[in-house]
């Protein structure tokens, strides 16, 4: 009897609608949130994570709307974040139906905040997102939605956000970021084996080996992906199916 | 039937109400003793931390009012850190008491496993269980705690694995509890609520 690694499809949005991009640019429209969300309640998803990657501060009601939106499809545990800058911004995100929360930038900037929002959500509730970049033997967070670079050591970095509070930790390959070559199963290993808490690892995914690589050799507790995901190129219940076969713990029941 | 939402600023609390609507019972939220008066069933849904809980219902005048429900063996369905909430402490606060229900402590799963325990785990019943008819042994229920249950006198339990074997629910008469998210555990959480609301109906007709 064991914790089943779970598989999460991401709804990226600008807000209100489902996006795609490359490596964090070059977006275009992939659908209404509340219609995925749905759909993937329906085909055995674990959980889902619904980002808002614009976070601009003027229309976060419409973020907050999107959220309460996919929350009433769900009968399985939601994420929400982007642009989360405040302890408000978190607890506006959690009344508005999500079970968890996503900070990044502004953990960076005030680490103090993950303890904050650890000690009034608890730290099931938080989770710290990281954007790391490959720098020769190691790998940079990034902050902005992969736009600016902070010269800190992304695996230190998850230690430390541990150690403050995060419960669980996001943790994006920028270099295989909408590249469909696979995980960074170095990367999501070397945070997976020093922090004491779940690491959700994400960028890369295409095949069914991909997932079953970050399992075995990433030690990822859970795997994310978006756009596989929204263009049926892959369904839940044979990649389930595909990874419980090869002894993988899943739920498959569904 | 009325069924009661003790709502102390609990996120989940939305999520239980739209998991119970959806199997058709619209329940009230109950912020206050008096909004348990009349109550055939009462929900403690919950999230957070175990002291901010137990001092959040006494700022509200609810300890003894649910006491009083639990102990006249009303239906209770304590969810996650609302099943902790019956035992008399916790680890995780240890200057507040919880309602005492049962006499032992909730104490921290052993960091030997990666806590919090975070994802689907399967349940494992030993004898008979009202709240899990018609679900397989060993279905899986989503989990999000540091904290648990080790024993509970006079309760039937099952039980799930995570660096030790915990309680992931208890029964006792009408007074249930468990460790997990029905309301966040797909269909079998579906099933699980609809028993719940079966073992209500029953004890108030």
């Amino acid at each position: 009897m064991t914790l089943a690694r779970r598989i999460i499809p991401c709804l990226d949005t600008d807000g209100s609608r489902v996006v795609k991009g490359i490596q964090f640019v070059q977006l275009r429209d992939a659908g209404d949130p509340a219609e995925l969300a749905a759909r993937y309640n329906r085909e055995g998803a674990d959980e889902l994570v619904v980002l808002d990657i614009a976070a601009s501060r003027d229309h976060r009601p419409t973020f907050l709307e999107t959220i309460r939106r996919v929350a009433a499809e769900l009968a399985i545990p939601l994420t929400a974040g982007g642009g989360v800058a405040k302890l408000d911004d978190g607890r506006a995100i959690l009344r508005a139906g999500a079970d968890k929360v996503t900070v990044n930038t502004a953990a960076i900037r005030r680490p103090e905040l993950l303890s904050e929002m650890a000690a009034e959500f608890g730290a099931q509730a938080v989770i710290l997102a990281i954007d790391a970049r490959r720098r020769g033997d190691h790998w940079e967070a990034y902050v902005r939605g992969g736009h600016d670079p902070t010269g800190i050591d992304a695996i230190a970095w998850a230690k430390e956000g541990v150690s403050r509070g995060a419960g669980e930790i996001l943790l994006t390959s920028m270099d295989r970021d909408g590249t469909r070559s696979g995980f960074d199963c170095e990367l999501t290993a070397a945070v997976s084996d020093v922090v004491s808490v779940p690491v959700i690892a994400s960028g890369g995914a295409d095949t069914p080996d991909d997932f079953l690589e970050v399992f075995e050799e990433g030690h990822a507790d859970a795997a994310l992906a978006a756009s596989i995901f929204h263009d049926n190129l892959q369904g839940f219940a044979m990649l389930k199916r595909y990874l419980a076969e090869r002894g993988v713990p899943m739920r498959v029941s569904a | 039937m009325k069924v009661a939402l003790v709502e102390y600023g609990a996120g989940n609390l939305p999520s239980v109400e739209r998991a119970l609507s959806r199997l058709g019972v619209e329940s009230l939220r109950a912020a206050s003793a008096a909004g348990l008066t009349g109550a055939d069933a009462v929900i403690l849904p919950g999230v957070g931390h175990f002291g901010a809980l137990m001092r959040q219902l006494a700022a509200q005048g609810m300890i003894a009012p649910l006491q009083e429900h639990i102990a006249r063996q009303r239906p209770f369905l304590g969810i996650c850190l609302g099943l902790q909430a019956l035992f008399a402490a916790s680890d995780e606060a240890p200057d507040d008491r919880g309602l005492a229900v049962f006499s032992s402590r909730v104490a921290a799963l052993p960091a030997t496993a990666k806590l919090p325990h975070m994802g689907w785990n399967q349940v494992q019943r030993a004898g008979e269980s009202r709240l899990l008819e018609g679900i397989s042994q060993d279905e899986y229920f989503y989990f999000a705690h540091t904290y648990a249950a080790m024993g509970a006198e006079g309760a039937s339990v099952a039980t799930c694995d995570h660096g030790t074997r915990f309680i992931a629910l208890l029964e006792r008469g009408n007074l249930c509890g468990v460790q997990f998210h029905p309301e966040k555990s797909g269909s079998a959480g579906a099933t699980l609520l609809s028993n719940f609301l079966r073992v209500a109906a029953g004890a108030t007709s």
